[in-house]
């Protein structure tokens, strides 16, 4: 098995350096990959121990507060680089728990969610360069438009069930996106809509990034207690029971479509927020921003925090929007690497960081 | 005045009769016991039941209401709950969330209480959670509560799943095959269970082959063939019907 891994990962390689650093490669991978098994092996040896560990920290969770202080700071010390692909996680951050509420709590595979940010970032863009209507009326107006589209989506997808409810989104996600490329009179087509106004809080524009990391960081932070709050209430009980067994959550008396209605409704509120917040900075949307390769990478962000996982999926959505910028410098193996990360988690830890279920299409 | 009346239920698959004509009413408090070969139509009829199969003919009326044709969702919130032949619980979840997804129906607050924590959430929540506590103390699970559904031993998984039945609410219960793969002592075990539920005054409908449970806990029983009612009464009657014993053991060549 991690032969095959490592003979698969350098042929990847091959084309790239030439025949000697691949089989390098293959080398250090024979050696590295039974290594981490065995890592893995005492990592759950070890685990109870932690848990015991994790018992004698405090039940009441509000010292993770703490961490709150580092987020804050980030604009003191950061550049403006740092700071700005931090504002584009947080946007991220906020697509990717919205996916979660679909895939991860009711198991219902999207492969098309880009459709509804691209739907938020639009409604924003028109409603201020058309109307000239200013970020903070523009903003619930544009997340109930989302949200509703949200809606009339799912009330025919909704009739199937996993991969053939996946192939129907993946359908929308890329009418969405057409539609948007070809309406020219409405949308302006591939040349997308520009000049779009910065949003203003107290009379003061909001112009500099860190002001801007403030304000997504604020949505960050609102997203993050609502989904928790969700989560542990009959709404989320009941998604996660769907996703556990449809069947035995309508003997529960679940209306199960209504509550899978209601899933898609939230996820897309999530995600018309963050076309919101996305447009907002940029002050430009075009249809490039919303192609399926954007799903499939909110997908990732659920897929490697752990399906079903709110703080996993936040640190899935911060690794992957940071990853390829570190890897910057290795230029074009950058996407190789994090591709290759990819495929690692999925054979060591097919679960997700923090995740308890493994990934499947089924049911 | 019947709980339960089922007037000449049919449920064809093309051209299978999966039942034909079946007829039988309930009264409040018995253990009734649906028996009959594999392929009797024992669960088609209890699907029919609770709404997860439409009957292709016939009638089902709840306290004098028709419920022929409506959603399993509906079914359940109107008071009839059911287990499962092949185990479905929420194995993800602990036990105790089991049994709090099936006071779902029970539970007012909406998303905007839960968002906000309102008093009246918090206090709906508390009161589900112990209410849970109290259903899983009747079937002796308490201990179990925080455990994960899905690692439970087989027997335990069943006993479960009938704690969930029972936490809806429902007035009747249908118990698919509750003691089917359990040992000698496990089977004794749900016999007890299922004549405490009895005792809290649910009415019970079991489909069951192992005749020690059938023979030592019905009040009455309905026998089924090829998808028709081919006898009913009390226990003993039913052990010496000679179309029974022909069902069961096929006919003597003479």
């Amino acid at each position: 098995m991690s032969i095959v891994v490592a003979l698969w990962l350098s042929l990847l390689f091959l084309p790239f350096k030439g025949l000697k650093a691949a089989s390098v490669l293959f080398v250090v991978l024979t050696v590295a990959i039974p290594l981490m098994k065995l890592v893995s092996v005492l990592m759950r040896k070890a685990l109870p121990h932690l848990e015991t560990a994790a018992g004698l920290l405090p039940r009441d969770k509000r010292y993770l507060y703490v961490l709150l202080v580092p987020v804050l700071l980030v604009p003191f010390v950061g550049e403006d680089y740092v700071v700005d692909v931090a504002v584009l996680s947080g946007i991220y951050i906020i697509l990717a728990l919205g996916l979660n509420v679909v895939v991860g709590y009711t198991g219902l595979l999207n492969l098309g969610f880009v459709a509804y940010y691209a739907i938020g970032a639009y409604s924003y863009a028109l409603l201020n360069t058309r109307l000239g209507i200013g970020f903070w009326t523009a903003l619930p107006a544009s997340v109930v438009l989302t949200t509703l589209a949200g809606f009339l989506l799912a009330v025919p997808a909704l009739r199937l069930k996993g991969d053939y409810l996946a192939i129907v989104t993946l359908g929308f996600g890329e009418i969405v996106r057409l539609v948007l490329n070809n309406w020219d009179s409405f949308t302006r087509g591939p040349n997308g809509i520009s000049g779009i106004a910065p949003p203003s809080l107290a009379g003061a524009v909001i112009g500099k990034i860190s002001h801007y990391y403030y304000l997504v960081i604020f949505f960050v932070i609102l997203s993050f207690f609502i989904m928790r709050r969700v989560e542990d209430s009959k709404i989320g009980r009941a998604w996660i029971a769907i996703r556990e067994d449809g069947i035995a959550s309508s003997a529960m008396g679940i209306n199960t479509m209504l509550y899978k209605l209601y899933s898609v409704a939230f996820g897309a509120f999530w995600a018309g927020l963050a076309g919101c917040l996305f447009a907002a900075k940029m002050r430009f949307v075009s249809p490039e921003s919303f192609t399926f390769m954007e799903s499939v990478l909110i997908l990732c962000m659920v897929i490697i925090g752990g399906i079903g996982s709110v703080a996993g999926v936040i640190i899935g959505a911060v690794v992957l929007v940071f990853l390829p910028e570190v890897l910057r410098d290795a230029q074009m193996y950058r996407m190789l690497a994090v591709g290759c990360g990819l495929v690692f988690l999925m054979v060591f830890r097919p679960q997700g960081l923090f995740g308890r279920k493994d990934v499947s299409l089924g049911n | 005045m019947y709980l339960l009346e089922i007037k000449c239920l049919s449920k064809h698959f093309g051209g299978i009769r999966a039942i034909e004509d079946i007829s039988f009413s309930v009264q409040d408090g018995p253990i009734l016991s649906i028996i009959g070969p594999n392929g009797a139509g024992k669960t088609t009829l209890f699907n029919c039941l609770t709404g997860f199969i439409r009957p292709t003919r016939g009638g089902i009326t709840l306290r004098q209401k028709s419920i022929t044709g409506i959603s399993a969702d509906r079914i359940s919130r109107l008071g009839i709950s059911r287990t499962f032949q092949n185990i479905r619980l929420f194995r993800e979840m602990t036990v105790i969330e089991n049994i709090m997804v099936a006071q779902h129906a029970r539970i007012r607050s909406g998303l905007l209480a839960a968002v906000l924590r309102l008093p009246g959430f918090k206090k709906e929540e508390l009161a589900v959670r112990q209410k849970s506590f109290e259903y899983l103390e009747l079937l002796g699970l308490e201990t179990l509560a925080g455990k994960t559904a899905g690692s439970l031993a087989y027997g335990i998984q069943r006993k479960i799943e009938i704690a969930r039945a029972l936490a809806t609410g429902a007035d009747v219960l249908l118990l698919d095959e509750p003691t089917a793969g359990m040992n000698p002592q496990e089977t004794d075990d749900m016999m007890v269970t299922i004549k405490n539920l009895k005792k809290l005054g649910k009415t019970i409908l079991l489909i069951e082959h192992d005749m020690k449970v059938v023979m030592g806990i019905s009040d009455r029983i309905i026998v089924l063939d090829h998808g028709v009612k081919i006898a009913e009464g009390p226990p003993k009657e039913i052990k010496s019907n000679p179309m029974v014993i022909e069902a069961y053991l096929g006919k003597e060549i003479q």
